[in-house]
């Protein structure tokens, strides 16, 4: 079993092996494998339907995949590994309630309450004045830092962000940004996907560089924006389309 | 004739017959209860048919739509076979009595509220899903987050499940036998009136009936108009 005590930082290596995904005949990750590091922000590019947004959820456990295939710290993926990881999705899934009531969902799942906790979470996204407001009245960027700070309730290992930043204002993209690495500064692991190659040189340690279901490259962040070893990479920075 | 029936409706109502709140009260009493008794059995189930896959869903929610249209007659027969002194429940003693009626209406309602519960919380599902499961929610957990996230659409359900209540008489009047001050309710004695003749206070009766409908309907409505403001439907 999971050992409780030693959970918080457990989590990493994350080995993936050999990771294949099926839709109906369609490969949607091909033997993927790839290894995660401690503390680190691990940025998922590549274009449209390479197989990002599957990659996280097949991390997530969202998507069933043969456990062997993720290895968490050499533990093969469990419900009590799960509850240390946290997802953020591109659309924002937020309950039919309240702000508060949306971030008090997350602590009574964990049969904590805390309304301070609660507080000081909207707080620093920006949200406490909205906390009575229904969720789903609030702006898309309101929205996503909602998702973001409810996924920092659980305080989880490791942070995983399908395109946190899409079509937001930039008062949101800085912020949701700042709180990524001063989570990451606090011992967090962070993978995210984004097509925002600013975004990925500002944030990430490392990249991961995925097209038409396989990972081409896994490289340190300023390596692959100097260098990139494959051409598909390459035309992919330069804006180039991917055939 | 019209006139003369919302006159006999306010003296029944105004004069506080005896009689007539006997029958409304009793009324309201087996409709309520067999509505409450309907939900309990019919939201969890409609919400598990919604959440999970297992092998027969589909056709366990075809039989359940399918049974919303059950003729109340023909369920009145049957549980009246089955209840009766010479039936395999006959033993229970309860043909004639208002238990007997509670039952039909809640083989009547039941498939109403699992279905649209089914239909309500499928749609809820296919938002909720990916959060609940990336959050590792309990199944039951995730059964009353969504029966709580779809109140005020359940509340078009329940109304559904009341409407059938109230205004049933097919079923009632075979297993209740629509005994004066035992089992007479509204719809049972606006039949009866009707059969003798008496049609200005089967109107009256049935003036009151539709009242009653649309004092709840607008009860339901304005909270679901509030709900929706919220976004909260």
């Amino acid at each position: 079993m999971f050992d409780n005590q030693k959970k918080s930082k457990s989590l990493t290596p994350i080995v993936v092996s050999n990771l294949s995904l099926l839709l109906g005949k369609t490969k949607i990750l091909d033997k993927i494998k790839c290894k995660i590091h401690n503390e680190t922000i691990v940025a998922v590019l590549g274009p449209n339907g390479a197989g990002k947004s599957m990659f996280l959820k097949t991390i997530n456990g969202l998507i069933g995949v043969e456990s062997r295939k993720i290895n968490f710290n050499s533990i093969e993926i469990n419900d009590y590994i799960r509850k240390e990881i946290a997802m953020v999705f591109q659309k924002p899934i937020l309950l039919r309630r309240s702000v508060f009531e949306n971030m008090q969902f997350v602590l009574e799942n964990k049969n904590k309450l805390s309304n301070l906790e609660i507080m000081k979470f909207l707080q620093r996204v920006n949200l406490d004045t909205f906390k009575d407001k229904p969720a789903r009245l609030l702006s898309g960027g309101e929205q996503q830092r909602l998702s973001l700070a409810r996924a920092l309730l659980i305080n989880p290992s490791l942070l995983l962000l399908d395109e946190p930043t899409a079509n937001l204002d930039p008062y949101s993209l800085n912020l949701i940004e700042e709180i990524i690495l001063d989570e990451n500064k606090k011992g967090k692991t962070i993978i995210l996907t984004t097509h925002d190659m600013g975004q990925a040189k500002r944030l990430a340690k490392e990249i991961l560089f995925f097209n038409k279901g396989k990972l081409l490259e896994q490289t340190k962040a300023i390596n692959f924006f100097k260098k990139p070893k494959t051409k598909e990479a390459q035309s992919y920075i330069n804006g180039k389309i991917l055939l | 004739m019209i006139l003369e029936s919302f006159s006999h409706a306010f003296d029944l109502v105004l004069t506080f017959d005896k009689d007539f709140f006997e029958i409304l009260l009793l009324s309201m009493k087996v409709s309520c209860l067999s509505l409450l008794l309907s939900c309990l059995v019919g939201l969890p189930m409609g919400t598990y048919l919604a959440i999970k896959n297992f092998l027969g869903r589909d056709t366990v929610l075809i039989i359940f739509n399918a049974m919303m249209g059950l003729p109340p007659v023909v369920v009145g027969l049957i549980l009246y076979l089955l209840i009766s002194r010479s039936g395999p429940f006959g033993w229970l003693g309860v043909l004639y009595t208002p238990t007997a009626m509670i039952i039909a209406q809640m083989i009547l309602i039941i498939p109403i509220i699992v279905s649209l519960t089914a239909q309500i919380i499928e749609e809820i599902n296919e938002e909720y899903k990916d959060l609940f499961k990336s959050l590792v929610i309990s199944s039951h957990k995730a059964l009353i987050a969504y029966l709580y996230d779809a109140r005020y659409s359940i509340l078009t359900v329940i109304l559904a499940g009341f409407g059938r209540a109230i205004s049933e008489v097919g079923a009632v009047i075979i297993v209740g036998g629509n005994i004066d001050h035992l089992t007479r309710v509204m719809t049972t004695t606006i039949a009866l009136e009707t059969s003798k003749g008496n049609l200005s206070l089967a109107l009256a009766l049935g003036i009151i009936l539709l009242l009653i409908a649309l004092i709840i309907n607008l009860i339901l409505i304005s909270l679901k108009t509030r709900a929706k403001k919220r976004m909260y439907v």
